[in-house]
């Protein structure tokens, strides 16, 4: 009950006329830069972070603005999928495999109102489950101390190379890249500078907002100096939408599952939206998909991915929210939106900052609303976007990133540091390094670190205070579960991905 | 109750100026550095008091915040010594936590006489606070405590060790009483800002809050934190006039967080009088007192020399007890 009057009164923050537009605006926003190949959603949001703080914005509307986008770059995904076979983002991948069977089927519009629909019920359902998880986890955070936290920040870098990670080693050299470079700056336990050597501006370490936009934004432009991808892509033309109640009460429990699938998916730190879509996918084809017409654009295979990844998507805003722990990149770069903003996620944020809390889950209710409408009519809009040739897009995209970055600071030096992590980014994806563990190590190793010390100063020194509490043994059974299990279970469903999209890939041959 | 006393101050001090202060034009537009990311207090102080004095009319255009972060004010403390020196039209945000790094020496090669003090606008007041769970209701208790053990209460802050939250313990623990040679062994630990290391007192994992009143007040009204002491000279205004001062409890520990401005040292003495009488009137202006109802700020006010004498007094002060427990060497 208290509850629901939380998030009436999230829903009078969210309707005023100006976080209306926010969110319409971040709702296009987003859909664009999911659609767009090669603009994930960690991306976009990266990018509009400085821009939100250039403009002044109150907490409440930028935060507004920016969990639009990310819900909308979870919709826009599909786009890119369906008409081109390319993800717009990863967790789309999935959408490929019988979205772009029925796209050469002549069915683009109908596979894009299905996998609307099915996002819609994914955000929906996800968010509802936000509302009744996160005040419940939040109140349970209460126990955890420092021991506990320094576990679960240690789960948290166990389990993020994910199920489906390939190679473990990679994902553990980013995650330590990013733990170095937060060394750098005054260590708050003693007042000590660490790698500063006398300048000024790194004496509060490396802004990690630099180092997402340096990353993704800028290595992404090299990657697409090196191809010379100079034209738009090909893309499969749109037909005229007929879409009976019936196609869509067909993909109704295919949905429903998926999202409640995607949700637990995106709850669990390290798995993500990816894992979501994905474990829906497998789900549901061996539930409904006996009569193999999975992969041959089934529109219950265009559902389950769409419902499983928003799901997961919102999925992991819980413990990104409630325990200052983000489940996946774009979750991180939220993450650091909010210490930017000076609002510490964690328990306490559901009672202190309730009616921005509030405000902004309500605004994912109102967002996906306006997801749908849309993206439902107005989809032909969004799939003339797909047709500017990146030319054009990436020195835009470029500019807005390199102005919004100077724009906090004022300080050239930090375009430099853009510069060079734009540098860094491109050299680990040549090496295929994956890039979200720098930025989480980057984000949680001061934490992770600040919890160990803490956490040895309550106890003098005595390292058991580590495991004394039930709660932190349990949480690092699962943390070794979380770094042993891919070596056990992850070639198993990487040989079943890898099936799957071979199949796809006979078939567009 | 200083505020008359000021006044009276800065006219003797400045009356054979008074022709040439008013002959001083200020630019049209004005520029004030705020030396953090948006959204921090500095950044709140820029951008509050930029727009009465916009609204005042005393800058005819606007005055434009610009952030400058790094090394917690360093860096925008450096840029005004090196490239403004003279910069007239120019203001700098600054507070305790500026003074606790001057004189600490973490500003490397400066110190406040590169700059001059214009004034405080208002400050918030240190706190030491507890769960509501917890067996001591008064600061007395508390730090009777730690007299017979030094580490038999962990203390969390918003502040890195050796900052101004921290500081507060210490000069209220000397204050009480503590034996010097403990003093360095009282516990504390840095987090990330006073809701995080509120939570955690809430939480039961430490025993005490040190930090500021706006970051406690949140948590006092829900019931979860209860306020032992405030360390200012008086009460605060209600609705906080409930909490009792550390000196009410025979503990000689005053702690505010003041919020002002300091401007270039090259200035001209007519564009820093100018300041200092454009702050005093921003200070009484009807529209600043709103602003400090509204973001909870306390009454402190003072500017000109009786502002730079103090924030001397404040540095040195701070040196000392930095020294006493081994901070700097």
């Amino acid at each position: 009950m208290e509850t629901l009057n939380f998030l009436l009164q999230g829903f009078a923050v969210a309707l005023t006329p100006e976080n209306l537009m926010f969110a319409a605006i971040g709702a296009i926003l987003g859909t664009i830069i999911g659609a767009l190949p090669g603009l994930g959603p960690a991306n976009g949001v990266a990018i509009l972070i400085p821009l939100a703080f250039s403009l002044g914005l109150p907490a409440s509307s930028a935060l507004i603005l920016l969990t639009s986008v990310y819900a909308g770059a979870m919709y826009g995904g599909r786009i890119s999928s369906i008409l081109l076979n390319i993800p717009g983002d990863e967790p789309a991948m999935m959408t490929c495999l019988d979205g772009y069977p029925m796209a050469l089927k002549g069915k683009a519009a109908e596979a894009l109102a299905i996998s609307a629909i099915a996002s819609f019920i994914g955000s929906l359902l996800a968010t509802v489950g936000l509302v009744i998880l996160a005040p419940v986890l939040a109140k349970f955070a209460l126990r955890f101390g420092p021991a506990e936290y320094f576990a679960l920040f240690t789960l948290a870098f166990a389990t993020l190379g994910g199920i489906t990670g390939k190679n473990q080693v990679k994902t553990v050299v980013a995650a330590c890249l990013g733990l170095m470079i937060a060394t750098i700056g005054v260590d708050i336990t003693t007042g000590n500078q660490r790698y500063t050597y006398d300048i000024l501006e790194l004496y509060e370490g490396v802004d990690f907002i630099i180092a997402i936009v340096g990353l993704f934004a800028i290595s992404e432009l090299l990657f697409f100096i090196e191809m010379h991808a100079g034209e738009g892509f090909k893309k499969v033309a749109l037909n005229k939408l007929k879409l009976s109640m019936k196609d869509i009460i067909q993909v109704l429990p295919t949905s429903l599952r998926g999202s409640i699938l995607g949700f637990i998916a995106g709850v669990l730190p390290g798995a993500g939206a990816s894992l979501g879509s994905f474990l829906s996918y497998t789900m549901e084809k061996k539930v409904v998909g006996k009569n193999g017409t999975f992969g041959e654009g089934d529109p219950r295979g265009v559902a389950a991915p769409e419902a499983g990844n928003n799901a997961a998507a919102n999925g992991a805003l819980v413990p990104m929210l409630t325990l200052g722990v983000p489940g996946s990149g774009t979750t991180a770069v939220l993450l650091a939106m909010l210490i930017s903003l000076n609002i510490q996620p964690g328990p306490m944020l559901f009672t202190q900052n309730a009616e921005l809390v509030w405000g902004v889950i309500a605004a994912l209710f109102v967002g996906n609303l306006i997801l749908l409408l849309l993206n439902i009519p107005m989809i032909g809009i969004f799939v003339k976007l797909l047709s500017i040739p990146p030319k054009y897009l990436m020195p835009v995209v470029t500019l807005v990133a390199s102005v919004g970055i100077f724009a906090i600071s004022n300080s050239p030096l930090d375009l430099y540091f853009m510069i060079g992590f734009g540098l860094l980014g491109y050299l680990l994806r040549k090496l295929h390094i994956p890039l979200v563990p720098v930025i989480l190590g980057m984000l949680l190793g001061p934490e992770m670190e600040k919890s160990l010390r803490h956490a040895l100063t309550i106890s003098d020194g005595d390292w058991t205070i580590l495991w004394s509490s039930g709660l932190s043994v349990g949480i690092w059974v699962v943390a070794i579960t979380g770094l042993v299990l891919p070596y056990i279970v992850g070639p198993v469903l990487r040989r079943r991905m890898a099936a799957a999209q071979d199949k796809e890939h006979s078939i567009v041959d | 109750m200083k505020f008359p006393a000021v006044k009276t101050l800065i006219a003797t001090a400045t009356f054979a100026l008074a022709a040439q202060a008013s002959a001083f034009e200020q630019s049209r537009t004005a520029e004030c550095i705020a030396p953090a990311n948006p959204g921090g207090g500095w950044d709140f102080t820029c951008r509050s008091v930029g727009k009465v004095l916009a609204d005042l009319g005393y800058i005819s255009g606007n005055v434009q915040t610009v952030n400058m972060p790094g090394a917690g004010g360093g860096v925008a403390f450096a840029h005004t010594i090196s490239k403004r020196g003279d910069d007239s039209a120019l203001i700098v945000a600054a507070s305790t936590a500026t003074t606790t790094r001057l004189a600490q020496g973490q500003f490397v090669g400066m110190d406040l006489d590169m700059v001059r003090w214009v004034g405080a606008l208002g400050a918030d007041y240190g706190v030491i606070a507890v769960s509501k769970d917890s067996p001591y209701q008064t600061l007395t208790e508390l730090m009777d405590a730690l007299k017979a053990d030094p580490t038999a209460v962990k203390f969390g802050g918003g502040s890195a060790a050796g900052g101004w939250d921290h500081l507060k313990v210490l000069i209220a623990g000397r204050s009480a009483g503590i034996e010097k040679a403990n003093l360095p062994k009282v516990k504390y630990l840095a987090f990330n800002g006073g809701a995080e290391a509120i939570t955690q007192v809430v939480g039961g994992h430490i025993e005490a809050f040190t930090g500021d009143i706006s970051e406690a007040q949140g948590f006092m009204e829900s019931g979860d934190l209860k306020v032992l002491a405030v360390l200012s000279e008086e009460r605060l205004p209600a609705p906080l006039d409930g909490i009792p001062t550390a000196r009410e409890q025979n503990i000689e520990a005053v702690a505010p967080n003041w919020r002002g401005f300091y401007v270039p040292k090259g200035v001209s003495d007519e564009a820093y009088q100018w300041w200092v009488d454009t702050m005093d009137n921003v200070y009484t202006s009807d529209n600043w007192q709103d602003v400090m109802q509204k973001n909870g700020l306390m009454p402190f006010h003072k500017t000109g020399a009786d502002f730079s004498t103090f924030v001397k007094g404040q540095v040195d002060s701070i040196k000392e007890i930095s020294t006493e427990i081994g901070l700097i060497k």
